[in-house]
C-alpha cells in the first residue's frame, strides 16, 4: 500500500531577490512499512522534502498524497490535523517540551486527539517500554542524556499510531553509540510494528540500516535503490 | 482545562524573576491605582460631608427673592419670623433640627490688620451648630443674649494674632445698604478642622446680628438637618410653599457634585494610562516567552496542535499572570488604603485661598469602596487579557516551518 507520493514537486524560496531553488521537480512514491534514508550532501533538498511529505510546508508546484489524500490542497487547520493523525515527527534537535516529563511529552500528541486517560497511560507506558525508557517516565528532558530524549522524541512520534514517521537527521546530535542505539530501535519498531519511516542523514552509519536509499542532489532524485540485506556497522568497529 | 493551566503555570515558573516582576508591575498599577481611588472618594465623600455639616444643611428654606451670591439683606428677601418658622418645620418627624441663620459680609480689622469676613448670625443653643462649639478651641461659646460677642476661626486668629479675650473691630454691610461698625470681644476661637471654612466665617449670635444690620426678626435662611439624608426629597415635598424656596443639599452643592462626577471621567482616563503601561510591561514579557519558545512552538505544531490552542496556551498564561498580580495588587492596595483610612493623609490648607464653596477637610481618610474595588479589578482583568492578545495571536500565526528552524 503507497502511504505517500510525490508528484513533480518543486519548492522555491525567495530571500530578498535571491530565489534558492530547493526542490526541482522531486517524484517519489513510498509504500507502507519502508524504511528509508534521504540522503545527499547539505542544501540538497532533504529537510525541505520531509517538510513537505509531513505537511509542514506547501509545495510551490506539484502534489503531495498522503494515503492517497492531495494534502496540497489543505488549509492550516486540515494540515494540522493530518499531522496529528497521519504523521509522526523526530527531529535532529531533541525536540521535548523542557516543563514537561518525559510521560507527559509522549502523552502530548494523544491529549491532542481524544484518548481517556487509562488509554493515554497504557499507550505512554508501552511506547516508554518499546524505547527502553520505562524508568525514567518522570525525568523532565533536562534530567536525561540526549540519547535518551531523542528515544523520547521517538516514542512521542509513534504515540498516535501515525502511518508515516519523519525523522530528520535523528542522530546528528548523538554520539556513535547512542546514534546506534537510536537507529536499532526505529528498526526494531519498523520490523515490529510496520510503520513506514523516512529519514534524513548524511552519516553512512546511519543510512547502513536502510532498506532504500534515495539520493537527492541539487533538488533532485539522482538515485533510488533498495537495499536487500542492511548492514550496519557493528558499534564496536565504528567506535 | 486544568492540563493548559498546569502547563501554564509551569510555562511561567520558567523564568519566574521576569513572572514576577511582571505581576508585581500589574500589582502596583492596581494598587496605586485603589489607592488613588480610596483617596478621591474619601475626599469628595468628606467634602459632601463637610458642606452638608457646616453649610449647607440637607435642606434650607429661604425667601423666593433672596440671592445667596448676593447675600441680600433686603428684608423683602429675609424670613420673617423665623423662630416660628423654624419651630415648626422642626416639629416634622424626619427633621432633626431647623435653626434660622442670618448671612451678612463685612470685614474684621485691627490696628495693622484687615481681612473680608462672612458673618454668620446663629442661634448659639441649637443642635444645628454643633460643629462650631464642639469645636471650639480656647475661650467659650457665644450666648444668644451676648451683645458684644464674636466667633472666629483658628486660622484668622492666628493670621491677626489674637486670642480669646481680645478686641477686634467688625465691619457689617445692613439691610439699608449702609456699613455699620462695632468693637467686639473674642468670646471663642473654634476649629472644624476645615482651614477654607474656618478662615473666613465669623459667628455672632442670632440677635445681635440681626440687630446690627438692621434686621430685627429676619433671617437670611432655616438651616435644616434630616435624620436620614434619605428623606430629603420628601421633606422638600412637605415645605413647599408659596412665599419660600426649599433648596436641598444636592442643589446647594452642585459644586462638589459636578466635580465629583467630573473627576471621575478624569479618573477614569488615568486608570487606562496606568493599566495601558502595565499592560505593556505584561505584553513585554509574554512576547519574549513567544520568541524564546519559538521553535516549542514549532514542535507543538508539528505534532498536529492547533493555532486555537496555541493561542489558549499563551492566554491561560496571561490569565494566570492576570490573577496573580491582580491578587497582590489587591492585598496592596487593601492595604494601603486601610492604611490612610486609620491615619489619615494631611493635605493642610491647600484649598485656603479658593473660598468657602469648596469645603475640604484638612486630612482626608482614604475610603475603598467595593464599587472601585469591583470595577478597577474588572478594568486590570480586562486590560490585562487584551494585553495578552497579541503575543497569543503571535504565537498561533507562526508557520510551523518557520518555528522549527528558530535557534532556539
Ligand atoms: N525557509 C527557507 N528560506 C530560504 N531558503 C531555504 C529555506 N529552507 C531551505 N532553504 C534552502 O533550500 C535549500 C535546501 O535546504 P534543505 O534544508 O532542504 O537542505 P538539506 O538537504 O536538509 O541540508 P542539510 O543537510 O544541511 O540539512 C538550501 O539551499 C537552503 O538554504
Ligand atoms: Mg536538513
Amino acid at each position: 500500500m503507497e502511504v505517500a507520493r510525490v508528484v513533480n514537486v518543486t519548492r522555491y524560496f525567495k530571500t530578498g531577490d535571491v530565489e534558492t531553488q530547493a526542490l526541482r521537480g522531486v517524484s517519489l512514491s513510498i509504500q507502507s512499512g519502508e524504511f528509508l534514508s534521504l540522503v545527499g550532501p547539505s542544501g540538497s533538498g532533504k529537510t525541505t522534502l520531509l517538510q513537505l511529505l509531513g505537511c509542514l510546508d506547501r509545495p510551490t508546484s506539484g502534489q503531495v498524497f498522503i494515503n492517497g489524500k492531495d494534502v496540497t490542497k489543505l488549509n492550516r487547520n486540515q494540515r494540522a490535523d493530518m499531522r496529528r493523525g497521519t504523521i509522526g515527527f523526530i527531529f535532529q534537535f531533541f525536540a521535548l517540551i523542557p516543563t514537561l516529563t518525559a510521560f507527559e511529552n509522549v502523552e502530548l500528541p494523544l491529549l491532542l486527539s481524544n484518548h481517556n486517560a487509562a488509554e493515554r497511560r497504557a499507550r505512554v507506558q508501552a511506547l516508554l517500554e518499546s524505547v527502553q525508557l520505562g524508568e525514567r517516565a518522570h525525568h523532565r528532558p533536562d534530567q536525561m542524556s540526549g540519547g535518551e530524549q531523542q528515544r523520547v522524541a521517538i516514542a512521542r512520534a509513534l504515540a498516535t499510531q501515525p502511518a508515516l514517521v519523519l525523522a530528520d537527521e535523528p542522530t546528528a546530535n548523538l554520539d556513535t553509540a547512542n546514534g546506534h542505539q537510536v537507529m536499532e530501535i526505529m528498526s526494531r519498531l519498523n520490523q515490529d510494528t510496520g510503520v513506514t519511516f523516512v529519514f534524513a542523514t548524511h552519516d553512512p552509519r546511519v543510512f547502513n540500516f536502510a532498506r532504500r536509499i534515495v539520493t537527492l542532489r541539487d533538488g533532485l532524485i539522482v538515485e533510488d535503490r533498495l537495499v536487500e540485506n542492511p548492514a550496519p556497522e557493528p558499534v564496536e568497529t565504528s567506535a | 482545562m486544568i492540563q493548559l493551566f498546569r502547563n501554564a503555570l509551569r510555562d511561567l515558573g520558567r523564568n519566574r524573576r521576569r513572572t514576577f516582576f511582571s505581576a508585581l508591575a500589574l500589582a502596583l498599577g492596581l494598587a496605586l491605582l485603589l489607592l488613588m481611588a480610596a483617596f478621591i472618594s474619601g475626599e469628595m465623600d468628606s467634602a459632601l460631608d463637610t458642606a452638608i455639616r457646616l453649610q449647607s444643611g440637607h435642606l434650607q428654606v429661604r425667601a423666593k427673592t433672596y440671592d445667596q451670591s448676593k447675600t441680600s439683606l433686603k428684608w423683602e428677601d429675609l424670613i420673617e419670623n423665623p423662630d416660628l418658622i423654624a419651630n415648626q418645620i422642626a416639629s416634622l418627624a424626619p427633621v432633626k433640627v431647623a435653626s434660622p441663620r442670618l448671612y451678612a459680609t463685612g470685614f474684621v480689622s485691627t490696628r495693622n490688620y484687615m481681612s473680608g469676613v462672612r458673618i454668620i448670625g446663629i442661634d448659639p443653643l441649637s443642635e444645628a451648630n454643633a460643629p462650631y462649639r464642639e469645636g471650639l478651641l480656647s475661650g467659650e461659646f457665644l450666648a444668644p443674649d451676648d451683645r458684644s460677642g464674636i466667633l472666629i476661626g483658628r486660622p484668622l486668629a492666628n493670621k491677626i494674632g489674637l486670642s480669646a479675650g481680645d478686641q477686634i473691630q467688625l465691619s457689617a454691610n445692613t439691610s439699608d445698604g449702609d456699613v455699620t461698625e462695632q468693637t467686639f470681644t473674642i468670646r471663642g476661637i473654634y476649629s472644624t478642622q476645615t482651614s477654607a471654612f474656618d478662615g473666613a466665617v465669623v459667628f455672632l449670635p442670632l440677635a445681635k446680628a440681626q440687630s446690627m444690620t438692621g434686621t430685627e426678626n429676619h433671617a437670611s435662611t432655616i438651616f435644616i438637618l434630616l435624620y436620614d439624608k434619605g428623606q430629603t426629597g420628601a421633606v422638600q415635598e412637605a415645605l413647599q410653599s408659596s412665599i419660600y424656596k426649599v433648596l436641598t443639599w444636592a442643589e446647594m452643592n452642585e459644586l462638589i457634585i459636578q466635580t465629583e462626577d467630573l473627576s471621575k471621567g478624569y479618573m477614569t482616563l488615568f486608570y487606562l494610562i496606568v493599566l495601558g503601561i502595565t499592560a505593556t510591561v505584561i505584553v513585554n514579557t509574554l512576547v519574549m516567552s513567544v520568541f524564546e519558545r519559538t521553535r516549542e512552538i514549532g514542535i507543538l505544531a508539528a505534532i498536529g496542535m492547533k493555532g486555537r490552542r496555541i493561542m489558549a496556551m499563551f492566554l491561560a498564561e496571561s490569565t494566570l499572570l492576570a490573577i496573580g498580580g491582580i491578587l497582590l495588587g489587591l492585598a496592596l492596595g487593601y492595604l494601603a488604603s486601610s492604611y490612610f483610612a486609620h491615619y489619615g493623609f494631611y493635605i493642610g490648607d491647600i484649598y485656603g485661598s479658593s473660598g468657602t464653596d469648596f469645603l475640604i477637610n484638612d486630612t482626608i481618610y482614604t475610603k475603598l469602596t467595593a464599587s472601585d474595588a469591583t470595577s478597577l479589578t474588572v478594568l486590570a482583568f480586562i486590560v490585562t487579557l487584551a494585553a495578552g492578545l497579541f503575543p497569543a495571536i503571535l504565537a498561533a500565526r507562526m508557520e510551523p516551518v518557520d518555528a522549527l528552524r528558530a535557534e532556539k
